[in-house]
């Protein structure tokens, strides 16, 4: 398990400084530069300085050993966008980015697994319906939920159409932030979850209608259990591998849907970070999103391993291995 | 359910492949009368063509002319007292309404510049469905060939590729296509925003077709025939190609499937948030740009037509795919 670990995190490592190194010389490669920020009148010798001070009038090798020596330790460079520190910018998007992930995860487990068991141990015209819902949701990626459910709450009026928090509600007090942002999260959480909550649902009513078809499901029912409890306490736990499997998948789902969902729903995210930083040419920023998302990738899939080892012996063995 | 989700797959392409005939109005003519008109309600009347002054056409379809009402509320209101027949089969358009008669015919409202959603919507077809079919094309074309080579020759070169194919694997697609785009300049001509995104997509699609053709090809290349093809002196190359290669037709025919609606997908994402192709362009990404406007979004329900054009797509191809025994389209942006 140990050695297992351990080169989880080389790969991590070696992820987050492959991918954050590409974005910064990809970055520093393309065409204009932040001078264009200083507008079309700027003199000659504000635009040197500006391009010095962002280390821009080295060779991009030479920025990269600059940047990657500081990036060691954890020091990111100036977004010259918001013209503060990468480090903090990156932290609180990503909070931000993580919040609506666990939520939209949360909400994706709790609809789709019940409701997989539903389909998987019952005929009839509600599973039916189950069935026909989630095959339409399998096909409405995030970025058609996130503009339906916008609409939706801009006709309706039910719930705010976009940002995380009402402006000033910070002054109001700490528990009025939270349920401020408690009231924007479901929007952008829900257009997340629905294409996942629709898988889980499809590959736990399979697994579940196999595990129903094994002996042991009939040998409980002949020793007189319950049905109820044939499915709910023996078949369910033998039926949760592939979701298992899929967690992991299901994590990756989530970074790439959040970057089409915070940036229709306005969510302050780290998808939308990288997308202001990419269009105004501020590398640093960039580079730190770039970090962050690979940290990010490099846990999910952690975790989603982590769980499958947990759900199957066999795994453990070839991990330990 | 398979065959339903086939046909519905061709029609989308023959709708797009008969935009022009189809399409009430030329896709970039602006009504600068009818922004943001709600979509034409198109009236039968049981009585067939009684005199030419009447104007009814032989099916008994007519519409009514939509009047500006109100600029601020953005109100219409038909025209009662000019009653306009469709006109069916004329000008090389399947049915149209000229502007001398009462026109233009909006079946799904039009835009903020004035200009005929539906007809753009046909046309979007055609720039999207071209986009995504030749993105899968060179996708499986550089899948198949470093699959192949890799499964071929075994080895160090299988390690080394198998590897670089599994990285490119990891990365969220959507994000190394906002990156690549992004570094490009921001503003292209339309030929060259088709070319890049072409290039772009199939960058990232292929890694999924190499993994499955590597392990159909390592299989492959142990069976008798392959000896003995190689026994007669052929040289790798035809060997890999003209004998190899086929086992794994299907495989890249059900891989076709799937990559085309993730780079529709890819291309109305990028388009939506700007980094695709120019507005003036009709592509389904760049008529969703019209959907960002939320408060506009609530009055001008029909912007979100294309969404429902790329659900139709989807939807066809899950349903194409399904008891194929292989897992439904992967969602990824």
């Amino acid at each position: 398990m140990a050695r297992f670990l351990a080169r989880r995190l080389l790969f991590a490592l070696v992820l987050v400084l492959v991918v954050s190194s590409a974005s910064l010389v990809l970055a520093r490669l393309a065409p204009g530069d932040v001078s264009a920020q200083l507008g079309p009148f700027a003199s000659p010798t504000e635009i040197a300085s500006t391009r010095a001070r962002f280390g821009l009038d080295r060779s991009p090798a030479a920025q990269w050993t600059l940047w990657a020596g500081r990036a060691l330790r954890f020091e990111f460079g100036e977004s010259f966008l918001y013209n503060r520190p990468v480090r903090g910018l990156i932290g609180r998007a990503a909070a931000n980015t993580a919040a609506l992930a666990v939520v939209a995860l949360a909400a994706a487990t709790l609809l789709g697994i019940p409701l997989g068991m539903f389909t998987g141990s019952r005929r009839g015209a509600g599973a039916a319906l189950v069935r026909g819902a989630s095959l339409v949701f399998l096909s409405v990626p995030p970025l058609l939920t996130s503009l339906i459910l916008v609409f939706i709450a801009a006709t309706t009026r039910l719930f705010p159409p976009g940002g995380m928090t009402t402006a000033g509600a910070l002054e109001v007090g700490w528990s009025a932030w939270l349920l401020d942002v408690a009231i924007h999260i479901p929007l952008p959480a829900l257009a997340l979850a629905l294409p996942i909550a629709a898988t889980f649902e499809r590959l736990q009513s399979q697994s579940m209608t196999e595990a129903l078809h094994q002996p042991f499901a009939l040998a409980a029912l002949a020793r007189g259990v319950a049905p109820r409890d044939v499915i709910v306490r023996h078949a369910w736990r033998v039926s949760l591998r592939p979701i298992c499997a899929v967690y992991g998948l299901a994590i990756g789902a989530l970074l790439s849907g959040s970057f089409i969902v915070e940036f229709v729903t306005a969510w302050p995210g780290l998808g939308r970070l990288m997308y202001e930083a990419l269009r105004a040419r501020d590398i640093y920023l960039v580079a730190g999103c770039a970090a962050m998302g690979g940290l990010f990738l490099a846990f999910g899939s952690l975790i989603g391993d982590l769980l499958l080892a947990a759900a199957d012996p066999r795994v453990r063995e070839r991990q330990a291995a | 359910m398979r065959r339903a989700g086939q046909v519905l797959l061709g029609l989308v392409v023959l709708i797009a492949a008969a935009a022009p005939w189809l399409a009430p109005n030329p896709p970039d003519r602006a009504f600068t009368e009818l922004l943001y008109a709600p979509p034409t309600p198109i009236r039968f009347t049981p009585r067939l063509r009684l005199s030419p002054e009447e104007g009814f056409g032989a099916a008994g379809l007519f519409m009514y002319p939509q009047r500006l009402v109100s600029r601020l509320e953005r109100r219409f209101e038909e025209d009662r007292q000019h009653p306009a027949a469709l006109e069916w089969f004329t000008g090389g358009r399947l049915v149209t309404v000229a502007e001398a008669q009462g026109g233009p015919l909006l079946l799904l409202g039009a835009d903020r510049f004035g200009r005929d959603t539906f007809s753009r919507l046909l046309y979007g077809a055609r720039a999207s469905l071209a986009l995504a079919a030749v993105a899968t094309v060179l996708a499986l074309a550089i899948g198949a060939l470093v699959g192949g080579v890799a499964g071929y020759a075994g080895g160090t070169v299988d390690d080394l590729l198998s590897r670089f194919t599994d990285f490119v694997l990891v990365l969220p697609a959507i994000y190394v296509a906002l990156a690549l785009r992004a570094v490009m300049p921001l503003v292209l001509p339309p030929a060259t925003v088709f070319v890049g995104l072409t290039g772009i997509f199939a960058l990232l699609g292929w890694p999924i077709v190499a993994r499955g053709v590597r392990a159909i090809i390592a299989s492959e290349r142990e069976r008798d025939y392959a000896l003995a093809v190689h026994a007669l002196g052929a040289r790798p190359s035809r060997i890999l190609l003209r004998h190899l290669l086929p086992a794994a037709g299907g495989y890249l025919g059900v891989q076709a499937t799937l990559l085309l609606p993730a780079f529709i997908l890819a291309e109305a994402t990028l388009s939506y948030v700007g980094l695709g192709f120019p507005e003036t362009v009709p592509t389904w990404g760049t008529l969703l740009q019209e959907a960002a406007n939320v408060s506009l979004l609530a009055e001008a329900p029909w912007m979100l037509a294309p969404a429902a054009a790329i659900f139709i797509v989807v939807l066809a191809v899950n349903l194409a795919v399904q008891g194929t025994g292989r897992a439904p389209v992967q969602l990824e942006p």
